[in-house]
């Protein structure tokens, strides 16, 4: 349990930095860009309550928010995230077939869920987050291939992740 | 009553999610009078200390990049000095030459800094204690950088041009017509100066510069060249897009503006508000 708690949280700070200090500055040809740090809610262990699903993920969008100057917007796009979670995964999953202590994790669900998962909730995310950011309809398509670009980067970073560090 | 607890309990989940949700929006809503948005920001003490050390720690990839341009600004103060120093044996004879103090500069560092959102903000590395206060202007070794609206004891951070909702006064400097000068949140190399008459004479390449017709800037500032600009039919003024001389992805080192008869202008003012 203590063990759980100390990986989450440094998952968590982990996570945060990388985006505030990294990816935050990526930006390429004035559209895409990755918000890879969404990736802690998805991982967060199927049992988590739904209430703590949602606190957490406000806490991580303002923890976000504050380092990059937008207060609100990455909160309520996580928060969004974390209300489409419990539902996404009762959508994608086939009856019985989530075992209990097993995380989300692509090693254990397979490639196929995972990736389905992945897209599912990071392009909800990035929709939300870009659509609150421009704040105004205007300017839809602009808005909409802004989101779709860097939902697809986040997702390509997120599953290359999963590969390289998240493995054991 | 008691059915409404029950009914409140049931979907609790829902409840939770638009609570937090409607907090959010408070937020973001609030933050659109973004001079009253005074907590929350990254000239907060402890995030600024972690961008701090971070900028610390890249700044060392740009020092080649840095000293030459410093070396050139130092070139090109030479000449100014040698100018002014005319001007100066010139002043001594005449004494209704008097030489200009309203504006004084105060040298900063920029440690956190984005291009790429709609509403982007400079944070420096000096603040009250340094003479900083809000509503000084930021300038880069090549132009315009941005403003200072949040300032705490080491700290101050504001918007940069790359700020949607920021505008400020800018002229052509050819023929000192004035418009307003804004950024459309698209591409952070070009902004657009509004409000320029059709009867106006303009050229690629004019070199634009701040009007002087705020009490942030002092008058001729560089901003940055006329890129392209279009006649719209319909349209009363022209469409200018212009290219900004300050590179944001680049910039390091720059100065803060500080107008030492800021409070006197402003009272001045203030009288004929009244009207």
């Amino acid at each position: 349990m203590i063990r759980d708690l100390l990986k989450y949280t440094i998952m968590l700070v982990v996570l945060v930095l990388l985006q505030v200090l990294l990816l935050n500055n990526i930006q390429f040809s004035g559209y895409i860009n990755p918000y890879m740090y969404v990736l802690f809610i998805l991982l967060l262990p199927f049992e988590t309550p739904r209430y703590l699903l949602l606190l957490l993920g406000f806490f991580l969008g303002l923890l976000v928010d504050i380092f990059s100057n937008t207060p609100g917007f990455h909160a309520s796009a996580t928060t969004f995230l974390a209300f489409l979670r419990p539902y996404t995964i009762s959508l994608i999953s086939p009856r019985d077939t989530i075992e209990v202590n097993t995380p989300p994790r692509l090693k254990f669900m397979g490639i196929g869920w995972f990736l389905r998962y992945t897209l599912i909730l990071v392009l909800a995310h990035h929709l939300f987050l870009f659509f609150v950011e421009a704040f105004t309809f205007n300017g839809f398509i602009h808005t909409l291939i802004r989101s779709l670009l860097s939902a697809a980067f986040t997702s390509i970073l997120i599953i290359i992740s999963q590969f390289l560090i998240f493995k054991e | 009553m008691r059915s409404l607890l029950q009914f409140l309990a049931r979907h609790s989940f829902v409840f939770l999610f638009l609570a937090l949700e409607v907090i959010s929006l408070i937020l973001i809503v609030n933050y659109n009078n973004f001079q009253r948005a005074k907590f929350l920001n990254s000239s907060n003490r402890f995030t600024a200390s972690i961008l701090e050390t971070y900028a610390d720690f890249t700044s060392y990839f740009y020092l080649r990049q840095q000293n030459e341009e410093l070396a050139a600004v130092n070139a090109q103060l030479h000449t100014k000095l040698k100018k002014l120093e005319v001007v100066e044996i010139f002043s001594r004879r005449d004494s209704s030459i008097i030489r200009d103090t309203t504006y004084q500069f105060i040298p900063a560092r920029i440690i956190n800094n984005s291009a790429n959102k709609q509403y982007n903000y400079v944070t420096l590395n000096k603040g009250r204690l340094d003479g900083i206060e809000p509503d000084m202007g930021i300038v880069g070794p090549h132009g315009l950088v941005g403003m200072v609206t949040n300032v705490t004891d080491h700290y101050s951070s504001g918007p940069s041009i790359l700020n949607k909702r920021w505008r400020i006064s800018a002229k052509i400097k050819k023929n000192n017509y004035f418009g307003s000068l804004g950024w459309d949140g698209s591409d952070y190399q070009y902004a657009q100066l509004y409000e320029i008459p059709f009867h106006v004479e303009l050229a690629v390449g004019d070199t634009i510069t701040t009007s002087g017709y705020s009490s942030i800037f002092p008058e001729g500032i560089l901003i940055g060249i006329i890129d392209e600009f279009n006649h719209d039919s319909g349209a009363n003024f022209y469409q200018v897009k212009v290219k900004l001389s300050s590179n944001f992805k680049t910039i390091s080192h720059v100065e803060v503006v500080k107008n030492n008869f800021l409070e006197e202008q402003k009272m001045l003012e203030n009288l004929n508000s009244n009207d």
